[in-house]
């Protein structure tokens, strides 16, 4: 891996948030990321991957600036992006935009598709009014939408088209990251196919790396390059793609594979039952945050919290199990 | 026997045909799967069965029977105390189908109540025996919750209490686990099949979920646009699609192209309101359309049970035949 083709480098990432109890109760803290570190290279994608309040979606409000992580570094292109001063963020802010999942709630109702498209331009770039219609026009060409969209308001577009916009809104300001947070949960299987695609297109035109946050774990199969695993806010399960759909060792990514409907029966892994639900953040379990609903859990699971360990093949897994070699990969077609 | 059996049902809002004359039938005991994409009528088609399809909307049937009893032709009355108790429904979205006011306990007694009736310290036993069932921890307790106090897996658990409260012998389930985590998805869908094989229920299962589908259901529908372009046993029509539409939604998937970089996506739309084609309806996004297509609507074809709405099926190969 050379030096010059990282693109954002994040360390330690933290998000704490305080919420109040009551009058005399003191505050709980609720550790909605809780140490995450990652590498993106140039051209990559990584993917996100984790049940509805795992952590996921805090991550990408950190990366994209939105919030101001509590602890930890976060770097782009070898600038650290938290030290830096206000005007300096905001030129390196540029670089890293964000696709929200639901396109029906994501863009202004009251504005056109040419004002949405062309308001980044009017607050970073210098450019004059015609220069920006015409960056936008030329931006909506590579999306797939037509020239006379300009001038037609979000509601008169339907789910995927809407999608397409707020993709060319990403791209307008010509950034190397996008965070993408669920881009595709909320379209239809054949539009959803339709945006995936014009995704990949993007990136191999712009070059652009891809942090890509779903739940759909079909979908990350086929557009990551490395894969993420979270769970209550830590990361359980890191690796390249290939090596967590192949060979997946820990124990929460196995239940998510093997819980997700295959079409084609030689694919169907063993169906491991996980009873119960994500724990509540504001009093997680001691120890694993996951041996409550874990086959393997055993005494040590229960006091001592496990961290992320280097396997032999470059896998990063955090569990107690795996490390003492009591839990086998789950492999395809033991079904 | 055919517990429920739809023949030419229709449903229209004004002009516009949301449902368009589709037939099918449910045994007893079996999962039948409705597969297409938003807006292609297999949420109204099962609303139109339940008899909630309200004013401007309209539901025409050449037959509409459960058991043998015609439903549209039976006085409302009587068609109540059907529904809700021989036929049961489950909503996509459990945390908005649940009445924020009442607690758990309210809503479950008040669908037995209605349809069984018993004393006060019976209707809560039953409760109790009811939430055990669907496998909610604590059920004593948790009779006095409100729904904003449950999880979305628990408020899915507490509409399927409620639905086989009093022991319906056909349950529609309209996107059961759209809203839940995988995880819990896998929960509800077990929890669902182990209660239709115990109690022996017909069940139709409606989702956009292809792989959930080929998973649990042993017959399947495909509709589109308010038609049903395919149907047969769910094993042939996911290995073998004889309709270009489900040919084109199974390689949609990201499972399909293992190995590909591009997904092969279906270009358009599932056609509106105002832009429904003349002709088969899938004639613009179809890569096999011919001009015949263009013009004139396509017939049902193939024997009952395997039929398929398409003047040129697909054959083994998938290719169209000539």
């Amino acid at each position: 891996m050379s030096q010059s083709n990282l693109i954002l480098k994040a360390e330690n990432l933290k998000q704490h948030y305080q919420v109040k109890q009551g009058l005399f109760k003191p505050d709980a803290v609720v550790k909605a990321v809780d140490g995450v570190s990652f590498t993106l290279e140039k051209g990559k994608t990584l993917a996100v991957v984790g049940e509805s309040g795992c952590g996921k979606s805090t991550l990408g409000r950190m990366l994209t600036m939105i919030e101001t992580p509590t602890e930890g570094r976060l770097a782009c292109e070898g600038e650290d992006l938290l030290t830096l001063t206000k005007a300096a963020q905001q030129t390196l802010r540029q670089k890293i935009q964000i696709i929200f999942q639901n396109p029906y709630g994501s863009l202004n109702p009251r504005k056109k598709v040419g004002d949405i498209l062309e308001e980044p331009l009017v607050i970073n770039s210098p450019l004059n009014k015609a220069e920006r219609k015409r960056k936008a026009l030329a931006m909506m060409e590579k999306v797939g939408l037509k020239t006379e969209h300009y001038d037609r308001y979000p509601h008169m577009f339907s789910g995927g088209q809407r999608q397409r916009i707020a993709i060319a809104r990403g791209l307008m300001l010509d950034p190397q990251v996008i965070v993408a947070d669920e881009p595709v949960s909320a379209l239809d299987v054949s539009v959803q196919a339709q945006v995936l695609n014009l995704m990949m297109d993007l990136q191999n035109e712009f070059g652009l790396s891809y942090v890509f946050i779903s739940h759909d774990l079909s979908v990350v199969e086929h557009i990551a390059d490395d894969v993420m695993v979270m769970y209550l806010g830590k990361v359980v399960e890191q690796g390249s793609a290939k090596q967590l759909f192949e060979t997946p060792r820990h124990p929460y990514t196995q239940a998510l594979l093997s819980s997700t409907p295959q079409l084609s029966p030689d694919k169907r892994r063993k169906r491991i039952k996980l009873e119960g639900e994500l724990p509540s953040p504001l009093n997680p379990p001691s120890g694993c945050a996951f041996h409550g609903r874990c086959q393997y859990a055993n005494e040590r699971c229960k006091q001592e919290t496990p961290v992320l360990r280097s396997e032999e093949n470059g896998q990063l897994i955090a569990c107690h199990g795996v490390e003492e070699g009591r839990i086998e990969a789950l492999v395809a077609g033991a079904a | 026997m055919s517990l429920l059996k739809l023949e030419n049902l229709s449903v229209s809002f004004g002009n516009f045909r949301a449902v368009d004359n589709i037939s099918y039938q449910v045994d007893e005991g079996e999962v039948l799967g409705i597969v297409g994409e938003s807006g292609s009528g297999k949420s109204v088609s099962s609303l139109s069965v339940m008899g909630l399809i309200d004013y401007p909307g309209k539901v025409s049937a050449d037959k509409l029977s459960f058991d043998g009893q015609d439903l549209l032709s039976m006085p409302e009355t009587q068609r109540r105390k059907l529904t809700g108790s021989e036929i049961a429904m489950i909503f996509q979205d459990p945390m908005t189908s649940l009445n924020p006011c009442f607690t758990v306990g309210y809503q479950i007694i008040e669908a037995l109540k209605t349809h069984q009736g018993g004393s006060k310290k019976e209707l809560r036993q039953r409760a109790i025996d009811l939430l055990t069932q669907v496998g909610i921890p604590a059920p004593e307790t948790r009779l006095s919750a409100y729904p904003h106090q449950l999880s979305g897996g628990m408020s899915q658990r507490v509409m399927i209490a409620i639905a086989i409260a009093c022991n319906p012998r056909l349950l529609i389930a309209d996107e059961p686990t759209t809203a839940l985590d995988v995880t819990i998805q896998a929960q509800i869908i077990d929890l669902l099949i182990d209660l239709q094989r115990t109690k022996k229920m017909g069940l139709v299962l409606i989702t956009h979920d292809l792989a959930l589908v080929a998973e649990v259901a042993q017959r399947v529908i495909v509709m589109y646009a308010g038609q049903i372009v395919e149907s047969g046993p769910a094993s042939e029509v996911f290995s073998q699609p004889k309709h270009p539409y489900t040919q084109a939604l199974l390689a949609s998937l990201p499972e399909s192209a293992a190995g590909k970089s591009r997904l092969d996506a279906l270009s358009g739309v599932v056609p509106g309101m105002y832009d429904r084609p003349q002709g088969c309806l899938l004639s613009p996004r179809c890569p096999y359309a011919t001009e015949h297509c263009h013009n004139v609507a396509p017939e049902n074809q193939g024997p009952i049970g395997r039929q398929v709405k398409c003047h040129t099926p697909l054959d083994e190969m998938g290719r169209p035949a000539a």
